[in-house]
């Protein structure tokens, strides 16, 4: 859309498949998938973000394999071989966070290992990887790990802020010196219903931007 | 009032089609059917049995609030000059309660029907009465000390995302009043619960009596003082620290005769929330596994907020129940989930705000059944008929 590269590799086709996860088909808020794992990584903007890149990890790698697979695997057990690349992709993640930052795989406790059971990823697996070309796949892997990381990031950048106080740690507010000023944490912000009204509210934010997304009556 | 109503007159075409303002033409009819009954009446199939509109249903709630509200302010200053004991005349009290809430009730109107009246200009729809009850009702059931901006904050959440969200008065799922409560209790716990909230200027603890404790009676059984309790006498007239206007028994009493005479409120919801609660306290009674659960089940009708839920909240007919059955199930349901909570769950000290919510989410259910409860019946009684009138 916005990209002019000439190069081949990213035709207009496959820009559109990096970037129509970002908008139009976000996996979140216009596909609601992935709902669960962004209720629970998103109080601080940290793990929100390991979380994105993990999940867009998986997600890309995972595509990429299983197309270049396609044609061998087997129709009936497909979703078995998916599993088993998806699982071996997300303990490799999970050992590589444990190994290089484990504060914040600590954080994320389960959270990494349930990437396994993320929708968005199986979902990407059966609808675009078993019917596509790597390099396709590749790039619709990668953004819609994006497009799933982005609203992980929006949600997690406000809750931290409003409920915390802080972004990426640091005490914002305290600096500003606005608790001294009467201002207060929002501690519904830490709890996880305050993500799905979040989440709904970058819906409504995007569905009053787009009209095409609202559902005829 | 005629020369507002000519002045009103002369600003009007400005307001039609094709005027200057045609833009702001709801904000002008918000305020012209504020000011006078409007002029504009149905032109055809109209059903009216009677003259009732929004208008006066809200007028009359209003009204039934005075009592409490009026109560509210007098035990705002009553409770103010114990906590640092300073004598004080009636009128003094009173005068004190009312410059104390005055900024409250003030905060809550300005920003609920300032939303209200962007949202109605956006969507070009009529401005309604729909928030003049919920914007004396917050006010009445938040702490007295609460922080003006923390007031402002939880209005505008309850009224864009408990009511223009799902389309404005009439359309929401959640009691807006309850919503805003609910928002404070959860995002400002420090503000909303504990023993210093209650009364004007405790938090800041100036000029405070020795061993002077503004708890709540709830407050008290929750910290198993069951001999620090008020009387049941005080508890029913409402001498006691509390939300503003939830306090008195008596006062609410008066509101819900109001609401039952002229017919607004919904005897049927108030009775069976107050059987309700009378059942799971003497079902408590009966299990008595702890101080709290051998309190005597009458205690419960009259401390929290429990009848104030009852005669205000649980009435309001948007959220409640629709169907005749379906009220005396949603109001006793209520009850008993609001005794429930508050003796069970030491988090939550108050459970008539969860459990009235909590009915509001299953009261389209409740009408679900009964309806088809009905219609099943009937049928029933159809296929009888026709039976025995073939042989």
């Amino acid at each position: 859309m916005s990209a002019t590269e000439k190069e081949p590799l990213f035709s207009a086709k496959n820009i559109k498949l990096l970037t129509g996860p970002l908008g139009k088909n976000n996996p979140i808020t216009v596909q609601v998938l992935g709902i669960c794992s962004a209720l629970a990584v998103t109080v601080k903007l940290k793990p929100a973000l390991v979380m994105a890149l993990s999940v867009t990890v998986v997600v890309a790698v995972s595509n990429v394999v299983i197309s270049a697979l396609r044609s061998h695997i087997p129709d009936r057990i497909r979703i078995i071989v998916q599993l088993v690349v998806i699982a071996t992709l997300v303990i490799i993640v999970d050992q590589l966070l444990k190994a290089y930052a484990f504060d914040v795989s600590k954080q994320l406790s389960i959270f990494v290992g349930l990437i396994i059971t993320n929708c968005i990823i199986m979902g990407r697996l059966e609808a675009f990887a078993l019917s596509n070309k790597p390099w396709q796949s590749f790039l619709d892997g990668v953004g819609n790990g994006a497009g799933y990381g982005i609203i992980l990031i929006v949600v997690a950048f406000f809750r931290e802020l409003l409920g915390s106080g802080s972004i990426m740690g640091y005490p914002v507010i305290q600096k500003l010196g606005l608790y001294s000023a009467g201002y207060e944490n929002n501690g519904m912000m830490i709890l996880p219903p305050m993500a799905l009204i979040l989440v709904g509210l970058i819906i409504w934010f995007q569905r009053s931007r787009d009209k095409s997304l609202i559902e005829k009556k | 009032m005629k020369s507002l109503r000519k002045k009103i007159d002369r600003l009007k075409p400005h307001f039609s089609e094709g005027g200057r303002f045609e833009k702001l033409r709801s904000v002008f009819e918000g305020f012209e059917s504020f000011l006078f009954v409007p002029d504009t009446v149905t032109s055809r199939g109209a059903h009216i049995r009677d003259s009732i509109d929004l208008k006066r249903t809200m007028t009359v709630v209003i009204i039934a609030l005075v009592p409490a509200m009026l109560f509210g302010m007098w035990n705002t200053g009553f409770q103010h000059f114990r906590s640092t004991g300073v004598e004080a005349s009636f009128l003094q009290m009173f005068l004190f309660g009312f410059i104390k809430l005055l900024p409250l009730i003030i905060v809550t109107y300005v920003t609920g029907l300032g939303i209200e009246f962007i949202a109605a200009q956006i969507r070009g729809h009529e401005i309604n009465e729909g928030f003049l009850v919920t914007g004396l009702l917050i006010p009445l059931i938040v702490p007295i000390d609460i922080p003006l901006w923390m007031l402002a904050l939880a209005t505008a959440f309850a009224v864009i995302l408990g009511k223009e969200v799902f389309g404005g008065t009439g359309m929401n799922v959640f009691n807006p009043a309850l919503l805003a409560r609910a928002f404070l209790f959860f995002s400002y716990p420090g503000w909303m619960s504990g023993d210093r909230v209650w009364i004007e200027g405790l938090t800041e603890g100036k000029n405070v009596v020795d061993g002077f404790s503004g708890a709540t009676p709830l407050g008290l059984l929750m910290q198993n003082q069951t001999d620090a309790l008020p009387s049941l006498k005080e508890m029913f007239i409402g001498t006691i620290p509390g939300s503003v206007g939830e306090t008195s028994t008596l006062a609410i009493l008066i509101g819900a005769a109001i609401l039952i005479i002229t017919g607004i409120g919904s005897w049927k919801i108030m009775t069976g929330v107050f059987a309700g609660g009378i059942v799971m306290g003497l079902l408590f009674n009966l299990i008595g596994a702890n101080q709290y659960m051998e309190l005597p089940f009458y205690y419960h009708l009259v401390m929290g907020g429990f009848a104030f839920g009852a005669v205000f909240m649980a009435t309001d007919p948007v959220t409640a129940s629709q169907t005749e059955t379906g009220k005396w199930i949603y109001g006793f349901l209520i009850g008993l989930l609001s005794i429930f909570i508050r003796v069970i769950n030491p988090a939550y000290p108050e459970g008539v705000m969860l459990a009235i919510l909590l009915m509001n989410a299953f009261a389209p259910l409740i009408d679900y059944y009964v309806v088809q409860a009905n219609i099943k019946r009937r049928l029933k009684r159809a296929r009888v008929s026709l039976n025995t009138g073939a042989k």
